[in-house]
């Protein structure tokens, strides 16, 4: 009697026990899975709130806003061509500058630097990285454009002045200051995924072309080869980041939207504007195009990224699968 | 005809002559990364030491035209800016990474995967608007917690990414013993799992607050700034990165000189964060 | 002779590939059955059906397996682990615990906070595991800084502490070298008073000198299964016989 008692306790206890384990598993997996939605609706979300924000702009300016080039506050007349522009020129610029330099130091790295140098330079190239963007601003604002402004444009002016590029009277904070602060910036993007990159195609590719009487270089360019969506993949990366930067091109470009060829001369980027005339916004409708601003660059780098991350990721699947 | 080609001297010596070029040309490339970096740090310091006194830690910003005064409310703010980036985007990507590399194998977790890179991608400032437009608007003011939440958004995909990855490298034979011991799933999951990978996450959650602490757009108007002192998450804030903005565009020199120290204060944070870390982290068990 | 486990039919898949057919055999209490074959025969796939780990990397079975007349398919998978502990290939001590830790993480994580009650199961396990003597004076260092037949001993300990039945061994001294197979195997010899072990070994002589009964499994099929003695003497089955002389596998 006693015996059947305590088993019948056991028996629920176990039954218990089961349920709990199972509900434990159950919680787990659904807790997580919660908050894995959240980050995606996340996404959604910004998505959603910029277009609401930027209705009223888009509703009055429609395709215009793209194309149009008067970014005018006081006559209430919002077009987005002339900071695109900038955008879009600063940011081609600083890959044209940084694309060689990180090739190269990507090939430093992970074809000829032995382990002792790879490891410390690596990590150089990683805090560059690492440092704030608002940094590099004031960096440049006190050191880069006054060097810019009393040496480097009042020479090239001087050399090359018939050129279109340089001319117009050396300010210092410009196009110019922009594309090399974004270079520096975007440099350790490149070059770090680079060298995964180059890293995650076997050795046994080098040996191969080495076997064949190829020197160290022709053998880098056959891993180059290999690697070239990889190496494209890591170039987007970096667009994206120079699209997407803020405080340091905010601080040196000189905040104008300006048309001009030449790279001494203001500028304005899309997240320039917004960093510097967000908060000044009074009117609902100039609010609204700062936004339209903001919802612009978002699907811009969205779809940068989204490329990138498609090429990086096809590379390495590729070298894993052979 | 062409073996002889090849075995030209003239054709021997130029390909080996291009090939020394070329390398030492990528070594000229990895110097020339470097100088900047130099560059940059040797400012930071030597600027940033003229007001480097604990003053600068204590005391407040002076009026405008007052020399002197320091930065204890910028200092604190940061801190607490982080502390709210941190207590919204750890769960979330700790939560989240853990579901990927648990349950993810599926088509959900890779468009979640592809989701936490894109928004890798997304611009601070843009995050910064959509904080704006969902936060101080509704409270009609500015306020730290925005910033908070605008940091928080931002530091997701780093925590999210590396638990993942960190808990994925936790061998299988560890998740085994856990199950045949009669663990289920999520104690097995939390108690031997996690705990092996924890410090890979640590990592990654101190790059991703590293990050945080030095994000100044996102912050513009959202915490906006604040010259007093106020712990108030409900209320604007002072930042770091925003006097550094500030006092950088400001035609006083004094100004100037207290954003390189400002600089100079900032980098030591992130530096000091990633030191507790190695600390905290540096735990007489091996993690293999 | 009391039946622990009672295998019938048992059929394991992965995915779509069958790894076992058919496979029957009854294993007694308190005995050391020792499951011999060579490579890729289906000796550890049959041993994690035992405690229904198969199924944790996505196999599945058909047939039946009964424990104490109770099929072990209707029973929850976290409740059998803890009545039938597994020792694995490859010791796997918890990184980030200590050796307390680490016998103590059974009890812990199955509620049992008291470390009155824990301390003195702790020491038990580790003098049942012959380690006692070898860390009770640093019970706190990592128990990934041990050897690796001291990792083993200490995987025993761990899965002793939970107080199985039925001890499932996966090849346990396969990654040791011979002075800590010896004591594995002294102490598998111990064990068995108290518990039903199930061994798979590549070892014929290991099998021999630990188990009182003897499994030849060969490609996913029972070839044999008898007292051990049997089995290496004089077995039934010409495949038997010439596994056990040596002459393939």
């Amino acid at each position: 009697m006693n015996n059947e008692l305590s088993d019948s306790i056991k028996d629920k206890l176990t039954r218990k026990l089961i349920s709990s384990h199972n509900m434990g598993d159950f919680i787990f997996e659904k807790l997580t899975l919660l908050f894995t939605v959240s980050v995606f609706l996340l996404v959604i979300l910004m998505g959603y709130e910029m277009y609401q924000g930027s209705r009223l702009s888009i509703a009055k300016f429609g395709w215009g806003f793209l194309s149009s080039s008067t970014w005018d506050p006081v006559q209430e007349i919002y077009g987005a061509l002339p900071i695109i522009y900038g955008t879009v020129v600063s940011s081609a610029l600083a890959l044209i500058i940084a694309l060689p330099l990180s090739i190269g130091i990507a090939i430093f790295l992970a074809e000829i630097a032995p382990d002792w140098l790879e490891k410390p330079v690596s990590f150089l190239v990683e805090l560059l990285a690492g440092i704030p963007s608002v940094i590099y601003g004031l960096w440049g604002i006190f050191v880069l454009v006054p060097w810019l402004r009393q040496s480097v444009e009042p020479y090239l002016s001087e050399k090359f002045g018939y050129l279109p590029i340089f001319t117009g009277a050396p300010y210092g904070f410009g196009m110019l200051a922009a594309v090399l602060i974004l270079a520096i910036m975007t440099l350790p993007i490149i070059s770090s995924i680079s060298r995964d990159v180059l890293k995650s195609i076997p050795y046994s590719q080098r040996e191969a072309a080495l076997a064949l009487g190829a020197t160290r270089w022709q053998s880098t360019l056959i891993v180059l080869k290999d690697a070239k969506s990889g190496i494209l993949g890591a170039t987007m990366l970096g667009l994206g980041r120079a699209i997407g930067e803020t405080m340091a091109v905010t601080m040196v470009i000189g905040n104008r939207a300006l048309i001009s060829p030449s790279l001494f001369d203001p500028s304005y980027t899309m997240a320039s504007v917004i960093a510097n005339e967000f908060t000044e916004a009074t009117s609902q409708l100039y609010l609204s195009a700062l936004t339209e601003l903001a919802l612009v660059l978002f699907v811009i780098t969205i779809v940068i990224n989204a490329l990138a991350r498609l090429l990086v990721w096809s590379m390495s699947r590729k070298w894993k699968t052979s | 005809m062409e073996n002889k080609l090849m075995d030209s001297k003239y054709f021997f010596y130029r390909k080996k002559i291009t090939s020394s070029i070329m390398m030492s040309l990528t070594f000229i490339a990895a110097l020339a990364a470097i100088i900047p970096l130099i560059f940059i740090f040797y400012y930071t310091i030597s600027k940033g030491v003229t007001y480097f006194n604990f003053n600068f830690f204590v005391a407040m910003p002076k009026p405008v035209g007052e020399s002197g005064g320091g930065m204890a409310n910028a200092i604190m703010g940061t801190l607490i800016l982080i502390g709210l980036g941190g207590a919204i985007g750890i769960p979330i990507g700790i939560l989240s990474g853990t579901y990927l590399a648990e349950f993810g194998n599926n088509k959900f977790g890779f468009l979640v995967r592809f989701m936490t890179d894109v928004l890798s991608g997304v611009p601070s400032i843009v995050v910064g608007v959509v904080a704006y437009t969902m936060i101080v608007i509704p409270m009609k003011h500015f306020s730290a917690l925005a910033g908070g939440i605008a940091l928080g958004i931002l530091v997701i995909p780093t925590i999210t990414r590396t638990t993942e990855e960190m808990i994925r490298l936790v061998p299988s034979s560890l998740r085994e013993a856990g199950l045949a011991l009669g663990l289920p799933k999520w104690k097995t999951t939390i108690a031997i799992v996690l705990r092996t990978a924890w410090k890979g996450i640590a990592t990654g959650v101190l790059l991703g607050l590293s990050r945080a602490a030095g994000e100044t757009a996102p912050l513009l108007f959202t915490a906006l700034g604040n010259r007093f002192w106020s712990t108030n998450i409900g209320q604007p804030m002072a930042s770091l990165t925003v006097y550094i903005y500030d006092y950088a565009k400001s035609p006083f020199e004094d100004w100037n000189q207290q954003a390189w120290t400002a600089a100079l204060v900032l980098i030591l944070l992130i530096s000091i964060l990633s030191l507790l870390f190695r600390i905290i982290t540096r735990s007489k068990y091996k993690t293999n | 002779m009391d039946i622990k486990l009672s295998i019938k039919n048992l059929d394991a898949y992965y995915g779509k590939t069958k790894v076992l057919h058919n496979i029957s055999l009854d294993i007694p209490k308190n005995k050391a059955v020792a499951i011999i074959g060579p490579s890729g025969c289906g000796k550890s796939t049959f041993i994690r059906c035992l405690n229904r780990m198969h199924e944790v990397v996505g196999g599945s079975i058909t047939g039946s397996i009964m424990m104490d007349n109770e099929e072990l398919s209707k029973k929850d998978p976290v409740l059998l682990r803890k009545r039938v502990g597994m020792v694995f290939q490859k010791p796997n001590p918890f990184p980030t615990m200590s050796i307390f830790n680490n016998v103590a993480a059974g009890l812990r994580l199955n509620g049992i906070r008291n470390k009155k009650i824990i301390a003195p199961i702790v020491e038990k396990c580790l003098k049942q595991a012959a380690l006692w003597d070898e860390v009770k004076d640093n019970l706190d260092d990592s128990g990934a800084n041990l050897s690796g037949g001291q990792q083993q001993r200490l995987c025993i300990a761990r899965t002793l502490a939970v107080d199985p039945e039925v001890i499932l061994m996966d090849e346990p001294a396969s990654a040791l070298d011979p002075i800590s197979t010896t004591k594995i195997e002294d102490l598998i010899f111990e064990l068995k008073k108290d518990y039903t072990i199930v061994i798979v070994t590549h070892n014929m002589q290991q099998a021999a000198r630990v188990s009182d009964y003897t499994a030849f499994f060969y490609i996913g099929e029972l070839v044999e299964f008898d007292v051990t003695s049997k089995i290496f003497m004089s077995p039934a089955k010409k495949q038997t016989e010439d596994y056990v002389r040596g002459r393939f596998g």
